[in-house]
């Protein structure tokens, strides 16, 4: 059997893996195909039909706002943004983090020291300096808080990865590997990385949150998401103006955000426990 | 009225036996040996008596103190009885001892809790019970924090710590297993000797401790008692198998030495080897120095001493796995660079490593058949995954694992069979030279002597040289046919196994093979010959290492370190070699 395939087993017998994992799915899946089919878009504002109030019978599930835009429409274009920041900012910090940090790690010595003393002086930039001046150079661009987000988050991925090497690579099953003349490269494939992904994955997890509401900061900022474009952040950020006489506007985005965030986490624990080896039977 | 008695005690844990109908009685003054592998519930029984097992361990029987039930009194009554009436000393002290509290103020606690005394008279009392432990210059020591004391001296403050408030029992569970074998006797012979009329109920895995040191001694094999007696009566006349198996395996320092078969040539030879490491803000600290040493086919050479004496290093230094500051490697002929990294593919095939601890050395993520295979990946790059696997589980056989093993993930390997995992992967490219770095410290009696025993008929099969590195005498009696002994890293004594044992002619050798407990009640050693513990490698003694400890020290020791050289058949490194 594979390894994927013993992964994939492992991940079907986890019930918090399918239940919170099978959520997410369906939340994205409904957040694609929603807007399509809903006769409403985004865009369109109606001034017959401001800040109406949810119906489980009309074409207005999730009521409206205040220019009149449908709100099921534009929570679900935020479901999609949020979790998209949410994926790409993770993955970069990921690649670029795990990279960075299991070579400073592994190599060691003086390579690790100017490395991580690297890391030391990003931390000092501050960060909403950083955003401006990356927004001040380039084009203000979609993709842009993508980068900035996973920009800074690799920095604590790096350092925690670093981290667990070192103490992996001292580590006796290592040692073996040194002897038998295993490359380098392979170690780092074979005997450091399958260890790191407990560590990794319940960070992913810590990141994945803090990067949806570092957008949402962002968005309120105005460094963020553009209006007529839109995210949960964005939306909840709106709801708040209006949460005396159309409290929808803002329990709709915050539920959705804290159902997206609750997910994440239970899904991030289970996987931790997917990976290990030793939870196996 | 017998003090303690336990009645058909058991303790589950969801549904597992961890102790079973358990039943035995301790009277006053007594000193009774609880003896078991691990797992067997020796230490499960000792946690039940003190009314400290988890939450969730359920326990039926009774336990009994002066007629007092134990199991089930509530918190207050336990707590009441607990350094009044019955006390323990656990494995580590560091675990035990509270980091952040000086020594003496921990101790007083035990009294001022008890209401037993306060204030001056509790300090002074204190102090009276550190001197008495042994601890030297106890009015200073009562301000030390644990970390500040050496491994004997946190022991010998818990045993301080335990007898403070006079109990009647004392339970010891394994209470020198983390220390060296010199100290180890110190810390018996205290425990003797102190105890006076309090009675003892010694948990360890050692049959030896319990032979020099107990009236009576309990068997326990996975939580059932199989024997009970007189310790003359258990030892010369066991009536449970369990319990001949366990004195059969139990290596002794009279066993006979098997001669090498076909000596050879020296396959490996380390020439002068030095290894130090620069601790940051420390110093240098010196963890070998210039010392020589070589192996021939299908010989063993032992390599024994206690802790940083510097025999790890030794063995990793000429892997490659530490650089080596002076000297070098000669294998084969030929000198060996000094990085592991920068020797040929040939090299590294003819020279595997054991680990101490069987389960740290196997990747937990990796399967059986990965963790074996591995060395073929790199050095028989062509042969198929088929192949790979078949030699697997070739060599798994040949360790005494089925290729049922293959599937299995190391966390689901007992230790022995982990460590039959670790020697496959070592001998799957077939090397000259197998270190064995303590690679049967971790183990229980019983599993090492069948280890010790594979070891022996692989080196028969093969002529493989192995490099046994030990802090146990009685078990390198019986594997090795050369010994170097180590102090501090240097040299002290190096030469046929007959000799060193028969009539070794360091001080320091001596007093190791006096230290040794032997499973024999009527000479059971373990004496405490030797005063002190190893000083700080960042700060040797000037002159010869061991003059601080040795009963034969002149001026001469003091000043200038004594050359190794050829007396009675062993070389040693004294200057009153062959007068003492």
């Amino acid at each position: 059997m594979t390894v994927a395939r013993s992964i994939w087993r492992r991940m079907r017998d986890s019930r918090a893996v399918m239940l919170s994992g099978g959520m997410l799915v369906g939340l994205v899946v409904v957040a694609v195909v929603g807007p399509l089919v809903s006769p409403h878009d985004y865009l369109q504002t109606n001034f017959d039909e401001l800040l109406r109030p949810p119906t489980t019978s009309g074409a207005r599930l999730f009521g409206t706002d205040d220019l009149g835009r449908d709100l099921f429409v534009r929570s679900m274009l935020g479901v999609q943004v949020t979790i998209l920041v949410a994926i790409v900012a993770s993955v970069v910090s990921l690649v670029i983090g795990v990279a960075y940090g299991a070579v400073a790690g592994f190599v060691g010595g003086r390579v690790d020291a100017v490395m991580m003393r690297f890391v030391d002086t990003l931390y000092a930039l501050p960060f909403i300096f950083f955003v401006i001046l990356l927004m001040v150079a380039f084009e203000r661009n979609f993709l842009l808080i993508f980068v900035a987000i996973g920009a800074v988050n690799w920095l604590d991925m790096a350092r925690i990865v670093r981290g667990q090497t070192l103490s992996l690579r001292e580590r006796e099953f290592v040692q073996a590997a040194r002897l038998n003349g295993v490359s380098s490269m392979r170690i780092i494939i074979r005997h450091i990385a399958p260890n790191l992904i407990g560590v990794v994955i319940v960070y992913v997890t810590l990141t994945i949150p803090q990067a949806i509401l570092v957008e949402s900061f962002l968005s309120f900022l105005g460094l963020g998401i553009q209006e007529p474009q839109t995210s949960l952040g964005a939306l909840v950020d709106a709801g708040v103006n209006q949460m005396e006489g159309a409290s929808w506007m803002l329990l709709i985005p915050a539920t959705l955000l804290a159902v997206i965030l609750l997910c994440f986490n239970f899904l991030g624990d289970a996987m931790r426990d997917v990976f290990d080896a030793r939870g196996g039977k | 009225m017998s003090l303690l008695s336990v009645e058909a005690l058991s303790v589950r844990y969801a549904g597992l036996a961890a102790v079973e109908e358990l039943s035995f009685t301790i009277d006053s003054g007594e000193s009774v040996g609880l003896v078991g592998e691990s797992g067997s519930g020796k230490t499960q029984t000792a946690m039940a008596t003190l009314g400290l097992l988890p939450a969730n361990a359920m326990t039926t029987g009774s336990i009994r103190l002066h007629g007092t039930e134990l199991l089930g009194a509530s918190e207050a009554a336990l707590n009441a009885l607990r350094a009044r009436k019955m006390a323990i000393v656990f494995q580590d002290p560091m675990q035990a001892l509270n980091p952040y509290v000086c020594i003496g103020a921990q101790i007083r606690r035990v009294l001022e809790e008890h209401k037993l005394a306060s204030g001056a008279r509790a300090r002074e009392h204190v102090i009276a019970m550190l001197e008495r432990v042994g601890l030297p210059d106890a009015e200073r020591q009562y301000r030390a924090y644990p970390h500040q004391l050496s491994g004997g001296m946190r022991q010998r403050a818990m045993i301080a710590s335990a007898l403070i408030a006079e109990p009647e029992l004392l339970i010891a569970d394994e209470p020198t297993t983390a220390l060296d074998v010199t100290v180890q006797a110190q810390i018996l012979e205290l425990l003797a000797e102190i105890r006076q009329d309090t009675a003892l109920l010694l948990i360890t895995h050692d049959l030896g401790i319990v032979a020099g040191r107990c009236e009576r001694t309990l068997v326990i094999e996975a939580g059932r008692l199989v024997e009970q007696g007189s310790t003359r009566e258990v030892f010369a006349r066991p009536r449970h198998d369990y319990t001949a198996t366990l004195l059969a395996a139990a290596p002794r320092l009279d066993s006979a030495t098997v001669p090498v078969a076909n000596p050879g040539d020296a396959i490996l030879q380390i020439d002068a080897a030095s290894v130090s490491y620069i601790e940051r803000g420390r110093g240098t600290l010196r963890a070998v120095r210039n010392v020589d040493l070589s192996v021939r086919a299908g010989e063993t050479v032992a390599v024994v001493g206690e802790s940083g004496s510097g025999k790890s290093s030794l063995a990793r230094a000429a892997l490659g796995l530490v650089p080596m500051q002076a000297g070098r490697t000669v294998f084969c002929g030929t000198g060996l660079p000094s990085r592991v990294e920068d020797r040929s593919q040939d090299t590294r095939k003819g020279l595997q490593l054991v680990f101490q601890d069987p389960v740290g050395s196997l990747n937990p993520q990796m399967r059986v058949a990965a963790i074996v295979s591995e060395p073929l990946l790199v050095h028989e790059p062509r042969a198929t995954a088929a192949e790979r696997h078949e030699r697997a589980a070739a060599i798994l056989e040949r360790t005494g694992l089925s290729a049922a093993f293959l599937d299995r993930y190391p966390h689901e390997l007992s230790g022995g069979q982990a460590q039959r995992v670790a020697i496959a992967r070592a001998l799957i490219l077939r090397p000259k030279v197998l270190v064995c770095d303590e690679a049967v410290a971790a183990l229980d009696g019983t599993v090492r002597a069948q280890i010790l025993a594979l070891l022996r008929e692989v080196q028969q099969e093969s002529g493989l040289a192995i490099i046994f590195i030990s802090h146990d005498l009685a078990v390198v009696r019986s594997v090795s046919h050369r010994v170097l002994v180590m102090y501090m890293g240097a040299l002290v004594e190096l030469g046929d196994n007959e000799a060193v044992f028969a009539s070794a002619q360091h001080p320091y050798t001596r007093a190791l093979l006096e230290a040794v407990p032997v499973p024999d009640p009527e000479h059971a050693g373990g004496k405490a010959s030797l005063s002190g513990e190893i000083p700080s490698a960042l700060n040797p003694p000037s002159g010869c290492a061991f003059h601080p400890r040795c009963a034969y020290a002149k001026e001469t020791c003091k000043v200038e370190a004594p050359q190794a050289r050829t007396v009675n058949g062993t070389t040693v490194a004294c200057h009153f070699a062959g007068e003492i």
